[in-house]
């Protein structure tokens, strides 16, 4: 125990002696918290539209002004000729041309149903896909107006209609950086906790000084927890540099209590710090444990349902997840902070934090020799 | 020159010597490409719906076994009273829930309106609003079916094509992304970080004093990366075509071209990191922070730039990999020719030799020093 | 005393692969001795050292330390030795009296005595200006001083040096080798390898390795006129001159 507090009283002296370290713990949760959440909007809008008018009636122009005034879309240009507007699409100016026929309105009228022609920039498919469903709901809209005026239509008496009413909780604005926020608040933690105590430990090792520490009777696991730690310290630190971050520049605070982040995130540390050891075991350099912490994190967060969600993973991608810890801690801090989860909600999530705290530091210091076979 | 060979090949035989990280190095971009090809979709499938009805009758079992048969929910809860839907959502159990009013089908058959109410959880914005559309889309087909399809007068069709990429396909979006990740991964943090290496360790001055020009010295670290750099691209270009089906539809000589000019680029950022800084974990930390995160953030690959702050988006502009990005999906998507591409080309091309120029002049002043 | 084995090897191997880095060694140190363990880069010193040491697993063959066998009871032997590596082996950004208390504090000698100890040593050494300065800002020749009194700090059966005297002045060695002989003085046996040829007549005895085996044993004196010639140098290159394997 008495060796313990040697070790720990010298991993801390270094630790405010390097200056990236603090660095680390600082400026990471400021950047991160104000690039990620704003950049992180997914909502599909100011979809640019270019129109490519060949009717000029009376119709086409009410129907442009409906696009225009819709929320979704940005009329960017009018242009003369399809051929024209296809170029613009080419820049990535324009994001949809619609093409309105000419006769479009005599046509409607005289043979009771008239085209549309529409375009999409679809690289992008997912833009491609909504835009034109949203611009389709515009055309809906207009086709309904245009009919009502036709016709008086029977009020409703003999058709059955279902109306459905949404409401939208927790979050009713959609606003982008609610969601976000959490989630990475846990990527800055895996990052301190996983990177930090990789290249600790092999830092010792490519200067030699681990060869020092292993010819000293000091115990396997008093040298491991002489690491873990002030890491362990160092990753709560920065977990609250950026509720404190999220906090200033977004005003947002968790609906449940801090007790239940900070008591999963104290169990997560370890798993991660577990993680950092293990890799640490496996690599001799400090570039190659940047290498294969880099490559660990890509996976476990795009892995983590931080940007897209779980559910529309394929099955084999979804098993993955399970054995990912950041996808549970994503998944529990943005409970607590957006929908105010408590333990109880979430108490099968902390045993299996549990289970990986065990299991990686366990794997860790299986893997941990003294001396080389 | 003959030694600036032999010192490349030395610094050759360092790099494939470690196995492990070799590994790592040809791995990470198979591994990306299956990830984002495979596994990583904003689409929404199979989510959870929890089912709260009041009227129990036949109409309403009707509709929800169109909902739970639908690919885009599964049917996982029966709520008995609106209390219980704080809870279910607490525990993450559902997406959404929808509640049936007493009288369902009475009211539907009878007085010919009826209402339902679907409640979101919203904290994530997106998948909300993507399931709610879902949801009220199985309802409207339901409801057109009890109206039998009358054909209505005065109907506005909408013929619509998808260019480029008419099956929607998200690879399209991702495979320009995770060339330019990879290069700042390959060309800007291994290339400083090894060269770092060499000023920690204290070796460096033993290769300052050979018989070769000292910026050559650093070059040399560099070219076996640059070249694994090089292959990287070219296996995720045969992924893409042979796995993804993504034909490259402009020309490969131009995409290739283009694609070593970027490797220049992130090359030079990384000697500008090294000629500044002397600790290998400040290069990693500076390479992180300055490049990758950025890269991600800013090509337009993981984050819609067009809805970004103003501020983000003009920032945007003085990161070399959204010219890239956008340089490769042109070429490789919309197929098209060199003088679409020469503005971005121009401005990469005047970043490189602005970088290499302050890192040439940094290194020649620490040298005098 | 004089009689007591500290260190014993008999016919002691390790293989990596192929390749036999200490092939069938055999030799005992006394205790107090001051015992050179010589050869050429890549002879195998390193190696056999690091077996000693409890670094490294050995192949097959016996050997034991401070009456430790090095298979099984590693860990014991760890509490009866010091060791100073080639790479240099303090902590740069800790200061010269931060370090001497961390390695003396995880060999279990209790606070207050180690203050008395780190004094009298920061004393001994001449430090007293630089004892809380970081030891990456002083020169070579002081870090080696340091690191070997920090490696003798708990009073060890065996000090194993490698190489220890890497790249430093001849004055600084001299001085360095005078703190060695003060610690023999005290009864530590010390295990020492070097390729400095001057340095093997200022060991007691020495052994030469070549090509993982030793070519030769014995007092620096018996040696010379073993093979005729003037200095330790000359005894070295006429071993050295049949090796196989050299970097």
């Amino acid at each position: 125990m008495n060796k313990l507090l040697f070790l720990l009283q010298k991993e801390f002296k270094q630790i405010f002696r390097n200056p990236t370290i603090l660095r680390m713990i600082i400026i990471m949760p400021i950047l991160q918290l104000i690039l990620l959440p704003l950049a992180a909007d997914y909502e599909v809008k100011n979809i640019m539209v270019s129109v490519v008018d060949l009717d000029h009636s009376p119709y086409s122009k009410r129907l442009i002004q409906k696009i225009d005034a819709s929320s979704y879309f940005k009329l960017v240009e009018y242009s003369p000729s399809y051929r024209k507007s296809l170029e613009t699409v080419g820049d990535g100016k324009t994001d949809l041309i619609l093409t309105i026929p000419r006769g479009f309105e005599k046509t409607l009228i005289k043979e009771n149903s008239a085209k549309l022609h529409l375009a999409a920039d679809a690289v992008n498919g997912i833009r491609g896909g909504l835009g034109s469903t949203y611009l389709a709901q515009v055309v809906g809209d207009f086709n309904r107006e245009i009919r009502e005026e036709w016709l008086v239509m029977p009020r409703n008496s003999e058709i059955p209609q279902i109306e459905v009413t949404t409401a939208n909780w927790y979050n009713p604005h959609s606003k982008y950086p609610l969601f976000m926020v959490p989630g990475i608040l846990v990527v800055l933690v895996t990052m301190v906790g996983a990177f930090m105590t990789a290249l600790n430990i092999v830092a010792e090792k490519e200067i030699g000084t681990i060869e020092q520490l292993n010819v000293t009777p000091l115990k396997k696991h008093e040298f491991i927890l002489g690491k873990l730690i002030p890491f362990w310290v160092l990753g709560m630190v920065s977990i609250t540099m950026g509720i404190v971050v999220a906090f200033v520049i977004f005003r947002i605070l968790p609906v449940g209590s801090f007790l239940t982040i900070y008591a999963f995130s104290a169990v997560y540390l370890f798993g991660v710090l577990g993680i950092g050891l293990l890799i640490s075991t496996f690599s001799d350099t400090q570039q190659q444990a940047t290498l294969f912490a880099f490559f660990a994190m890509m996976v476990f967060i795009l892995l983590g349902g931080l940007y897209t969600p779980i559910e529309g993973m394929p099955r084999w991608s979804q098993i993955l997840t399970y054995f990912n810890p950041p996808a549970y801690l994503i998944k529990i801090v943005r409970a607590i902070y957006i929908k105010g989860s408590v333990f109880s909600d979430l108490k099968n999530d902390f045993y299996v934090l549990i289970a990986f705290a065990i299991g990686f530091n366990g794997l860790a210091i299986l893997n941990y020799r003294k001396r080389m076979a | 020159m003959k030694v600036f060979f032999a010192f490349v090949k030395k610094e050759f035989w360092h790099v494939i010597r470690d196995k492990r990280s070799l590994i790592i190095l040809i791995g990470l971009p198979i591994v990306m490409m299956l990830l984002f090809g495979f596994a990583l979709t904003s689409e929404v499938k199979n989510s959870n719906i929890a089912i709260l009805d009041f009227s129990k009758d036949a109409a309403s079992k009707i509709l929800v076994d169109r909902i739970d048969q639908s690919q885009y929910f599964t049917v996982n809860k029966y709520l008995h009273s609106e209390n219980e839907i704080e809870g279910v959502f607490r525990k993450g159990e559902v997406r959404l829930v929808l509640i049936f009013p007493q009288n369902f089908e009475n009211d539907l058959s009878k007085d010919k309106k009826t209402q339902l109410r679907l409640v979101a959880d919203a904290s994530d914005p997106n998948t909300a609003n993507i399931t709610i559309n879902y949801a009220s889309a199985i309802i409207r087909d339901y409801q057109n079916e009890l109206n039998e399809n009358k054909k209505l007068p005065y109907t506005i069709e909408m013929e619509t094509r998808m260019l480029y990429n008419p099956q929607l396909k998200s690879s399209y979006n991702f495979v320009p992304g995770v060339m330019t990740l990879i290069m700042m991964l390959l060309g800007a943090m291994m290339t400083s970080v090894s060269i770092v290496k060499e000023k920690e360790m204290g070796t460096m001055e033993i290769l300052l004093v050979s018989p070769m020009k000292p910026i050559m010295v650093l070059v040399s670290k560099a070219v076996p990366y640059m070249v694994l750099c090089f292959l990287d691209i070219i296996l995720i270009l045969l992924m893409a075509v042979y796995i993804l089906d993504m034909p490259i539809q402009g020309s490969l000589v131009l995409l290739l071209a283009e694609s070593l000019l970027f490797i220049i680029t992130t090359l030079s950022l990384g000697l500008l990191i090294s000629v500044n800084v002397n600790s290998q974990q400040v290069a990693m930390f500076i390479s992180l922070v300055a490049l990758l995160m950025p890269s991600l953030i800013f090509s337009g690959f993981m984050f819609p730039i067009e809805n970004m702050p103003l501020p983000l988006q003009v920032m945007s502009n003085l990161i070399p990999t959204k010219w890239y990005y956008s340089i490769v999906k042109a070429i490789m998507v919309k197929g098209l020719a060199f003088e679409y591409v020469l503005k971005q080309t121009l401005i990469l091309a005047g970043m490189t030799v602005f970088f290499l120029t302050i890192a040439i002049k940094k290194f020649k002043i620490n040298l005098e020093a | 005393m004089m009689s007591e084995v500290v260190i014993h090897t008999e016919n002691l191997t390790r293989k990596f692969g192929d390749f036999v880095a200490v092939n069938n060694i055999s030799f005992d140190v006394k205790a107090g001795e001051i015992f050179g363990f010589l050869g050429a880069n890549g002879a195998g010193k390193t190696t056999a050292m690091k077996i000693l040491c409890g670094l490294l697993s050995p192949t097959s063959g016996v050997a034991s330390v401070a009456g430790f066998d090095v298979y099984k009871e590693n860990e014991q032997i760890k509490e009866n030795i010091g060791y100073m590596s080639q790479k240099f082996s303090l902590y740069e950004n800790l200061t010269v009296r931060e370090n001497i208390t961390f390695f003396g504090g995880i060999y279990g000698i209790d606070r207050k005595s180690l203050k008395i100890k780190s004094e009298e040593l920061i004393r001994r050494l001449g430090l007293g200006l630089e004892a809380d300065k970081l030891v990456g800002s002083l020169p070579l020749g002081w870090k080696q001083k340091i690191s070997f009194s920090v490696a003798i700090l708990h009073n060890p059966k065996v000090v194993f040096l490698d190489e220890p005297t890497g790249g430093v002045d001849p004055i600084t060695r001299r001085q360095f080798w005078d703190m060695i002989y003060e610690a023999s003085a005290k009864g530590i046996t010390v295990f020492v390898t070097t390729h400095y040829m001057d340095e093997a007549e200022y060991c007691d005895r020495v052994s030469i390795m070549v090509d993982g085996a030793i070519a030769a044993m014995g007092k620096p004196s018996d040696l010379k006129k073993q093979f005729g010639v003037e200095n330790m140098d000359g005894v070295f290159l006429q071993l050295a001159r049949g090796a196989k394997r050299s970097e």
